[in-house]
């Protein structure tokens, strides 16, 4: 029976895996079309040089990043928050956050700002899709910091504390030392969601916010085209990457 | 009256100052905007998309027309159908991490990595896969076994494959985490009264791991129910589910208030299947 669920194991396994191992084999492919013409680095070096695919990447980047920074304050300090004193109110905000459905999120976001857009100076760009993606990381990271929390020894800090230390030092020089490693690594997750997210960047995105998955959607939309498979691959491995390591810090 | 605006100051204690910022975040750029949605949907649409008074309950009562509760229905069907078939994809999986030893973190990570990985990406894959002129079309016409290309993709069967391709984790995970909990010894004690292994997985191992396909089916079906990109991308518009709906009435329908009444009646759904799921505990993350 164990050799059965090894090859059932084996099957799902590939099937979770193959797609995006043939996408990435066809990104080198020579030919335009789904025949094997030999291997090539044409479409890398068409993505490479394509002009709306590089700003649309500069744009992900910049927004991943500041997001990044901000949600993983937030969501450390509120997962600290939470460890020192159980909140409903922002647990049970921030579990929501993780199971409303994107488009959900989206839409409402685009509604809300919207809304406040009759003050005058005020439009959907680069700022809306930050606020955004710095809301839908907070939950990201205070789950992975407050796992880290869990497992630390209370008494180090109360060591702090009584030997007079103001709560924020102990805080400070304490226990972010000793959730480093785990911070690091929700910060990486953070910017994964954030380079990734498709659904609600496209509500609140203006003109000038155009990120590198719209314009992947935009392509994929029209059918598909082995530059997007180039880019596909260069995304996908560099996110791989991420997520390792971020693994790799989240075990420690 | 100065002691007591001292007292006030002071019981700002440090860990709820650290918990404020994120709740305020929340409060500001989450629950307000879904406020505002819940709002919108008791109004008017305006003649000019946007919404106007008079206040109503019409856009609540616009989704039993029969093309709308269509949609709604066929949205449940098609989560129900993706997570039955996650947990028939799942379960073997998690047996199988759970009993593969010093090898457990490698196998759990292989799960955990495409899950990780641009799930916008992970779904072009499979249009590169399944379309015309895609790889499996191309293979099937090259060794002569089709004359013309079968239609794999635009379908609700591509939309459930696309489903359970990205959701999948969200089933193994917890029932990896329940099937290692699991006592093992009854196991043992079952082979030693002379159960074979099949008798000892139906009648020891699945009753025992039901906590964990509870809490990992709700995990599923919740994204599946809400799903906008797969239906949108493999679907490709035939397939239309409840978040498709909800895009278009705020894009080319600009329908507000009957958009913002589908999208709540998209998270109460999510609520009450939540509520459903709290009565049997699962892991408790924050």
């Amino acid at each position: 029976m164990s050799r059965l669920l090894g090859l059932y194991a084996a099957v799902v396994y590939a099937f979770l895996h193959l797609p995006l191992l043939v996408l990435a084999v066809f990104s080198f492919n020579a030919s335009r079309f789904t025949r094997w013409e030999g291997f090539s680095l044409r479409w890398f070096r068409a993505a490479l040089t394509n002009t709306q695919m590089a700003e649309a990447a500069w744009n992900s980047l910049l927004i991943a990043a500041v997001s990044t920074c901000a949600s993983t304050i937030l969501g450390t300090l509120a997962a600290y928050g939470l460890w020192k004193r159980r909140s409903r109110l922002l647990s049970g905000s921030l579990y929501l956050t993780l199971l409303t459905p994107e488009i959900v999120t989206g839409v409402s976001l685009l509604v809300f700002f919207q809304w406040l857009f009759r003050f005058p100076g005020l439009q959907l760009g680069m700022h809306t899709v930050i606020l955004a993606h710095i809301t839908f990381s907070i939950a990201y990271v205070t789950v992975v910091v407050l796992a880290r929390l869990r497992t630390l020894d209370p008494s180090l800090e109360e060591a702090a504390l009584d030997l007079g230390a103001p709560p924020w030092q102990a805080f400070l020089r304490v226990t972010v030392p000793l959730i480093q490693s785990a911070i690091a690594a929700a910060a990486l997750l953070a910017f994964t969601v954030s380079f990734d997210d498709y659904v609600i960047t496209s509500m609140v995105a203006g003109v000038d916010s155009e990120t590198l998955p719209m314009v992947i959607y935009a392509i994929a939309r029209r059918g598909a085209s082995p530059e997007l498979n180039a880019v596909s691959t260069f995304i996908v491995t560099a996110l791989g990457a991420l997520v390792l390591i971020s693994e790799r810090l989240r075990g420690r | 009256m100065a002691t007591g605006r001292r007292i006030a100051v002071l019981s700002l204690s440090f860990d709820r100052l650290c918990r404020l910022p994120a709740l305020l975040t929340l409060a500001a750029l989450f629950l307000a905007p879904l406020g505002v949605i819940a709002v919108y949907s008791l109004l008017t649409r305006g003649a000019y998309g946007g919404v106007e008074l008079p206040w109503t309950l019409e856009n609540y009562a616009r989704l039993w027309d029969p093309l709308y509760a269509a949609i709604l229905w066929r949205s449940v069907w098609i989560a129900a159908v993706s997570t039955a078939l996650c947990v028939l994809l799942g379960f073997p999986l998690a047996l199988f991490i759970s009993r593969s030893g010093p090898r457990k973190n490698l196998y759990l990570l292989l799960v955990i990595l495409p899950f990780w990985s641009s799930f916008l990406i992970r779904t072009y894959a499979w249009m590169f896969l399944l379309r015309d002129t895609g790889l499996v079309n191309t293979l099937l016409l090259a060794f002569g076994w089709i004359r013309q290309p079968l239609p794999l993709l635009y379908n609700d069967a591509a939309v459930i494959l696309g489903l359970v391709y990205g959701f999948l984790p969200f089933m193994v995970l917890p029932l990896y985490a329940t099937l290692e909990r699991m006592d093992k010894t009854l196991l043992e004690a079952a082979a030693d009264l002379g159960a074979r292994p099949l008798d000892a997985l139906f009648r020891i191992t699945l009753p025992l791991s039901l906590p964990g396909i509870r809490a990992g089916a709700v995990l599923v079906f919740i994204p599946c129910l809400g799903a906008y990109l797969t239906p949108d991308l493999l679907g490709g518009g035939k397939s239309v589910m409840v978040g498709n709906l909800v895009q278009n009435q705020f894009t080319t329908a600009r329908d507000w208030p009957f958009g913002s009444a589908v999208s709540l009646t998209l998270m109460a759904m999510v609520m009450l299947l939540l509520m459903v799921a709290a009565r049997s505990k699962g892991e408790d993350l924050l």
